[in-house]
């Protein structure tokens, strides 16, 4: 994996100060912990649901880790968990050497939505973690432009979200979840709405925006293929109770090129996830 | 002031009609010429239908004594100060109880134990003919303006209650997880989500109670008042001057226009990104 230094907006060390977890030796496998989380919902005249159960697994700082499964498996509940959003039942998740709680200011989402707010530009969106957390806004402002340049947003910097194509919007909804500057990027099925094409396109560019930036990332799914493609690994769930089945190694070289897809060793990672599912009567 | 006033009946009438319609009825649509069209047709069949029929005009005026009695109006000193009058209690009563309404509106949006407890109240008073309870806001507050004003702030309350409520509750869900994510405090959420989200739904609010507002304030003059366009509306009646009573509704007309236009120009400034509030309103 080759991870070049770029420029201010992407290097960690040159950017603005947010993301001061101060851990050394970044590549520390226990850098995130998850242990045995659960979640189990107690709806008020119904059975309680066990969304997750026993989830347990280590994310090394700046890897790229994807989680799929089937709808409803509680792939969101368990972003939530690690955003802070939402309290786990049981069990707990580190993230540099401190329990999650609630949610942290080192932490950008990508919704399955772009989430962008319809009464703001794209730059006024993209600005909102600064507003927010109160930094600095001159300087995050020249920062924001140049995220929104890494993802060929120049010049629509004044223009409302209504007036971009989905994917357009999702890719400024990147922008924002970067622009503080976070050590972990969680994102929540970020594609699973464009066409196709679309979807590719914005992979690549996801891969190129993270081999720049160095984020941790945890991206959730419900295509194998696009787990395969992007990950370092993929954590596969089973359908409801969500539990972890397996952990896939995916050994394939960096940078990652579409036609990856089609050689023999993407198609057996590809099928090797897939077979869980199958057995289980839940397809892709 | 009175120019732009004088000139509005012909033309402003219809015009509504164009504007709710909105987008979908942009230039070069003949709608545009139908509508001044049927204007002028309606008027000149109750012109000449009162001539043929011979209609005695304390019945039905035609059009054209109703013109030269609102220019009359219009000309007189005193008849300004009706129209003050009757604005005065207009803006305050309306002011008073949309300003009360978004503030109880975020209350009770905000506090969950709140909303449970009041809002079931909220709907229910909402079902009282409020304009019944005029005769009592003039044994609290006497003949003057604060009865008015009370009447109008009361009708004016409970669109724009339901509506802050309604567009406090609509925040979309997924965008306030995105702020409490980066750690945003109750107060940002409410500052940078909640209330933009709201916005179609507080215009929507503001233009019905621009409306009711005029209708509250007459309500309250025909009560018991020395003064506004209510009271002479029933002055007119007493004068067997139905020409007069037509003119001052003319003018009442207007009001609600003028208010409604202006809350559409400021909905269109400042909710821009929605339809929401004329679906509602409609």
């Amino acid at each position: 994996m080759s991870r070049q230094t770029g420029p201010a907006v992407t290097g960690r060390s040159s950017s603005p100060g947010a993301s001061a977890t101060g851990a050394p030796g970044g590549a520390a496998a226990d850098w995130m912990v998850v242990e045995n989380l659960s979640k189990t919902y107690v709806p008020l005249r119904s059975q309680p649901v066990t969304a997750l159960e026993d989830i347990t697994f280590a994310v090394r700082q700046g890897e790229f880790v994807a989680i799929v499964g089937p709808s409803g498996c509680g792939k969101t509940t368990l972003l939530k968990i690690l955003a802070g959003l939402v309290r786990p039942t049981s069990g707990r998740v580190r993230l540099a050497g401190s329990d999650v709680v609630g949610p942290r200011r080192n932490i950008g989402m990508v919704f399955q939505q772009p989430t962008l707010l319809p009464w703001r530009t794209i730059a006024q969106n993209v600005m909102v973690p600064v507003e927010v957390q109160k930094l600095d806004k001159r300087r995050y402002r020249e920062r924001a432009s140049e995220l929104l340049a890494l993802v060929g947003l120049s010049g629509f910097e004044d223009k409302y979200p209504h007036e971009l194509s989905g994917g357009m919007q999702q890719r400024a909804g990147i922008c924002r979840a970067l622009v503080h500057d976070p050590d972990v990027l969680l994102m929540d099925e970020p594609f699973g709405a464009l066409d196709a094409m679309t979807r590719e396109y914005m992979n690549l560019e996801l891969l190129r925006i993270w081999s720049e930036a160095g984020k941790t990332v945890v991206f959730i799914t419900h295509s194998i293929s696009e787990a395969v493609f992007l990950a370092d690994r993929v954590l596969v769930m089973s359908p409801r109770p969500g539990r972890i089945v397996e952990i896939v190694d995916i050994d394939l070289p960096r940078p990652r090129e579409l036609g990856m897809m089609d050689t023999e060793r993407g198609g057996a990672l590809v099928a090797r996830i897939r077979r869980h599912f199958n057995a289980r009567g839940a397809t892709e | 002031m009175s120019t732009p006033v004088e000139r509005l009946p012909a033309g402003g009438a219809p015009a509504p009609v164009t504007r709710d319609r909105g987008r979908f009825s942009l230039r070069g649509k003949p709608e545009l010429a139908l509508i001044p069209l049927v204007f002028v047709v309606v008027v000149a069949a109750w012109e000449y239908g009162i001539r043929l029929f011979e209609v005695p005009a304390y019945i039905l005026p035609p059009p054209s004594d109703i013109m030269s009695s609102l220019v009359e109006q219009y000309q007189s000193p005193r008849y300004w100060t009706h129209i003050r009058v009757t604005g005065q209690e207009v803006l305050a009563g309306f002011a008073l109880g949309c300003a009360l309404a978004f503030l109880i509106g975020v209350a009770v949006a905000q506090v969950r134990l709140l909303e449970k407890t009041l809002y079931p109240y909220v709907v229910a008073f909402q079902t009282v003919p409020k304009i019944a309870l005029a005769p009592l806001f003039v044994i609290w507050f006497g003949f003057g303006l604060t009865s008015k004003v009370v009447m109008t702030a009361l009708v004016c309350f409970f669109p724009m209650i339901v509506n802050v409520i309604e567009g406090l509750r609509a925040a979309d869900q997924n965008q306030v997880d995105m702020l409490r994510s980066l750690g945003a405090s109750r107060v940002q959420i409410f500052r940078k989500v909640q209330v933009p989200g709201a916005l179609p739904f507080i215009f929507a609010g503001l233009d019905i109670g621009i409306v009711f507002a005029v209708i509250g304030a007459v309500v309250g003059e025909f009560v018991g008042a020395q003064a506004g366009l209510g009271y002479l509306l029933l002055q007119s009646i007493y004068d067997f001057d139905t020409a007069g009573l037509f003119g001052a509704l003319v003018t009442l007309s207007l009001m609600g226009l003028i208010g409604h236009f202006i809350v559409r120009f400021l909905q269109r400034r400042f909710a821009f990104w929605s339809d929401t509030a004329r679906l509602v309103a409609a």
